[in-house]
């Protein structure tokens, strides 16, 4: 089980040296096997005695990450569908991507995503799921970018990286404190504990970020906006990632975790509003679009709220109808994006107003769009399976209960029949819209780029044979069903329920009702489709999330940098105020908040009069520095500040300190004299009155904080100083009688050692500045 | 081209900078047991050095005093770090100092201790530095 995951990334590394011989055989013939293997690899398990599977690989066993793949009904469907799709896709690119195109890309991307995505179905553990599910987001993105040199293109790869990436880190955040309460990182050992988690203060957080990751991914409302820009892909991914696998990945995950939010309130309130919200979005907006595959972006966005809606109603009939539904859009939705795929090989352009009449030109493709549409739509007719998941979808939207749920769920649950039924009718429209568009009518062969002619019979193998699966399942939908839609659906709720059994005809009840009004309104509304132009050229208008995104995306930019301008302005001076200020306010809000300013007048030493007249003058000096305007001058007096200095060395009885203090002040006072020869004069500041308080408060708190902490510290001691061991020890361990000295080159001479290495870099520092401006110079 | 007679400084100069020399060995060797040390001795060395060059002119300095002082740099390092390394000779950590008594013929009874090899490092090591940094910005046009 876990080779079909990672032989797809291994043989991805060879296809580069496949695709060299492109100009002799299509890379996709060989590409094809691999999919079509893996597919044969899982059909096997399909039946009625189907049994769950698990197997494991270590990889990072000491923080529970491992390969834990684990196959039940719900992976078992989904692994079908990709494997299957993703070879039927292969199939119809071999036909639809040119030998000119850059192949070796395309399959890669093609099957990095294939096995991220068989790795996101089969994974039990929450990491590895996580894992595989950003390597999505990442493939996808550069298969919608695949024609990088379009700008369409890199505006949509972009745009769905952004929105998917966003999701996937909400729910890496919910996969975290999942594992976090659970202590464990496997989803089925999750489940079994979910009491743990239905009783967690954190269960909110968990739930509103897993469902922005299954949100994002499935393009519900208000992140669907990144589908129909992702259309820019070629047509084979548009089929396979935006209709039929990647957008599911977020069903997916809801599908998963259901058995463990299913009996919590706000999982219904939430997922059930966004898909009901989602599907009626999603059909009203494709019904105004002229692009083909637009228009199929939408429906995708729609018919994925309906199944995130019956995810959301969580009783088994809905569920079941979830599974069924997830089975047929793939089916139908696949054959019409490359119907869509067709059409624009064929005539050049996807534009729905420049075609028409094209019945009579593809006859086969026609035929098949049929299929596809008239499934979408859910016309009732025993051959398309469409009609069986949307009448259960009906079914399942009037059969829901709101035993013991809040007010607000039980107007939803009056509420949600309507929607349904208010979001199918623009499916019909859109659905008939879509192929009388391009099929019927009048042909306008003068707008068209090109003369259309029927698709090469390789093009249309794939949507062949997933128009059959349409026919076939319609026809005989419970062909599929206890084999294993059952068993998904089991995996859904998490118990095994009675199996259901699919009827084309229930009798006159209200699902058929409401099916039949479905249609009765949609043909009334798609006849009269040019009247109403106006209300849908005028909703939603200017208000539109596209233009929303837009206008976030470009304000990040602007604020961010205006941000970054008001405070990154190059001004040192400003830097050191906001250094200095924001350790003011730290260190003062800090030393009060904890108590820290303790100030004591007991253990003082007596004053005397040199020590006061010394300080006197070295504070008449230092303010004299502040207002003295000749640099000599502010040298000088700065000077003497240090020798007030070393005269308080000398009363306070430092002799070493005293002479070293003299000779380096010395020194500084020289080589101040010596680099002030060389600079210009001091400019005047030009500072206004406020950066001139400003400096002032800043210098003032300063000293004020300075002193605060200098008497703090005298006042608290908390241990006695370690000065008598140096005072006893001195001479009998060091031989010397100088404590200074000995304690600067014997007991703590590591300092000295490197303090000497500190000047003597300096000085070379120095040195190479000096003879470097010189070199530069010369040049 | 002006040249200011300057035999008074010249003349005080070559007695003062022998006095300083003096005092800035005494400071160096007394270190241990009174105020000074490698480092003050340095610096001393250093002015006096310095007063040579002012009253003689770089020049002829230069031909009495055939040193490069940057290499006085890493030469102190090296004897600073060396007396360090040489304790490991004897199974002690590193930086482990000793001492001991010693007579000789000439200055009886006299106290060595290996802690002052290293304050020979930190004394070469600051005159070379003081003395490259003034020279080096002194020479600078």
């Amino acid at each position: 089980m876990i080779f079909t995951v990672l032989i797809p990334l291994l043989l991805a590394c060879f296809v580069p040296l496949i695709s060299k011989l492109k100009d002799k055989i299509h890379t996709g013939i060989f590409i094809f096997f691999i999919p079509f293997v893996i597919f044969l690899y899982y059909i096997q398990f399909v039946g009625s005695d189907f049994t769950t599977m698990k197997q494991t690989i270590n990889w990072i066993p000491s923080l529970g990450v491992n390969f834990n793949f684990y196959l039940d009904g719900l992976s078992l469907l989904f692994v079908l569908l990709i494997s299957g799709i993703g070879a039927l896709v292969v199939l119809y690119s071999i036909y639809y991507l040119g030998k000119d195109e850059r192949l070796g890309h395309f399959y890669v991307y093609l099957l990095m995503f294939m096995a991220a995505m068989l790795g996101v179905v089969l994974s039990d553990n929450i990491y590895v799921l996580y894992t595989f599910w950003e390597l999505t987001s990442i493939s996808s993105f550069l298969l919608i970018g695949y024609w990088h040199f379009n700008e369409r293109s890199r505006y949509g790869a972009l745009k769905s990286m952004l929105i998917t990436v966003f999701g996937g880190l909400s729910m890496f955040g919910a996969f975290i404190l999942l594992s976090v309460i659970t202590d464990t990182t496997s989803i089925q050992s999750m489940i079994e504990q979910k009491d743990i988690i239905l009783n967690s203060t954190y269960l909110p957080f968990i739930l509103v970020l897993l469902l922005l990751g299954a949100f994002t991914k499935s393009a519900q409302f208000p992140f669907h906006i990144w589908l129909p820009d992702a259309m820019e892909a070629p047509t084979p991914v548009s089929a396979y990632l935006h209709s039929a696998t990647m957008v599911k990945a977020g069903l997916f995950l809801v599908a998963r975790f259901s058995p463990i939010f299913s009996s919590y309130e706000w999982f219904f309130i939430i997922v059930s509003i966004v898909g009901i919200i989602t599907l009626c979005w999603g059909s009203y907006m494709a019904v105004r679009q002229t692009d083909l595959k637009a228009i199929l972006a939408f429906s995708t966005i729609s018919q994925l709220g309906m199944i995130m809606a019956m995810l959301g109603f969580g009783t088994d009939l809905a569920i079941y109808a979830a599974v069924f539904h997830i089975l047929n859009h793939a089916t139908f939705k696949g054959s019409l994006f490359m119907v869509a795929g067709i059409v624009d090989h064929e005539t050049g352009t996807r534009d729905i107003r420049k075609l028409g009449g094209l019945l009579t030109f593809m006859p086969m493709t026609a035929t098949l769009a049929l299929f596809g549409t008239f499934s979408m739509a859910g016309i009732p007719l025993p051959f398309l399976n469409g009609f069986y998941s949307k009448e259960l979808f009906f079914d399942s939207s009037i059969h829901l209960t709101s035993n013991g749920l809040s007010s607000f769920a039980e107007f939803l649950v009056q509420v949600i029949p309507y929607l349904a039924v208010f979001g199918s009718i623009f499916t019909f429209v859109y659905s008939m819209y879509f192929f009388f568009g391009v099929f019927g009518g009048k042909n306008q062969l003068s707008l068209l780029p090109k003369k259309p002619h029927e698709a090469p019979i390789g093009m249309l193998i794939s949507p062949i044979i997933l128009v059959l699966g349409v026919i076939v399942i319609g026809l005989f939908p419970n062909l599929v069903n206890g084999t294993f839609l059952a068993h998904a659906a089991d995996a859904v709720k998490g118990t095994v329920a009675e199996e259901l059994h699919i009827l084309f005809w229930h009798g006159w009840k209200t699902p058929l009702i409401m099916s039949l009004t479905v249609v009765g309104i949609g043909i009334v509304l798609t006849l009269t489709r040019k009247k109403w132009a106006g209300v849908y050229r005028f909703i939603p208008g200017k208000l539109s999330l596209f233009k929303l995104y837009d206008i976030v995306l470009e304000k990040l930019n602007s604020v961010s940098k205006g941000i970054t301008k008001q405070y990154m302005t190059g001004s040192l001076r400003l830097y050191v105020a906001i250094i200095l200020g924001v350790t003011l306010t730290l260190t003062f809000i800090t030393m009060f908040a904890t108590g820290g300013v303790t100030i004591q007048f007991d253990n003082l030493a007596d004053v005397r009069v040199i020590e006061v007249s010394v300080v006197f003058i070295m504070i008449v000096a230092a303010i004299g520095t502040i207002f003295a305007r000749n640099n000599v001058a502010i040298i000088l007096i700065a000077g003497v500040v240090g020798y007030g200095v070393a005269v308080l060395f000398v009363i306070y009885r430092a002799p070493d300190l005293a002479l070293t203090q003299l000779v380096i002040e010395t020194v500084s006072v020289v080589l101040f004299l010596l680099c002030f020869y060389h600079m210009p004069k001091l400019r005047k500041r030009d500072e206004t009155k406020s950066s001139k308080s400003i400096n002032i408060i800043i210098s003032v708190g300063f000293g004020a904080l300075m002193t605060i902490i200098g008497i703090s510290a005298h006042s608290s001691k908390w241990f006695d100083s370690i000065a008598d061991y140096f005072i006893e020890t001195s001479y009998k361990l060091g031989g010397g009688h100088n404590i200074v000295n000995v304690i600067l080159v014997d007991m703590r001479g590591f300092d000295t050692l490197f303090e000497i290495t500190v000047l003597g870099i300096a000085a070379l520092a120095i040195f190479s500045l000096v003879k470097l401006k010189k070199n530069k110079e010369a040049e | 081209m002006y040249k200011p007679n300057d035999l008074i400084l010249r003349t005080t100069t070559s007695l003062i900078a022998f006095i300083l020399l003096g005092f800035a060995i005494y400071l160096l060797l007394a270190g241990h047991n009174s105020p000074g040390g490698g480092f003050v001795g340095g610096l001393m060395t250093a002015s006096a050095f310095v007063l040579m060059y002012m009253s003689y002119g770089i020049e002829t300095v230069k031909k009495i005093l055939p040193i490069n002082f940057r290499t006085l740099i890493p030469i102190g390092l090296l004897i600073a770090v060396v007396t360090g390394v040489g304790s490991f000779a004897f199974n002690e950590p590193f930086l482990s100092h000793t001492f001991g008594y010693f007579t000789f013929p000439l200055f009886g009874e006299i106290e060595l201790a290996t802690a002052m090899l290293f304050d020979i490092g930190v004394y070469v090591t600051v005159l070379g530095v003081t003395m490259t940094i003034i020279l080096t910005i002194a020479n600078d046009q």
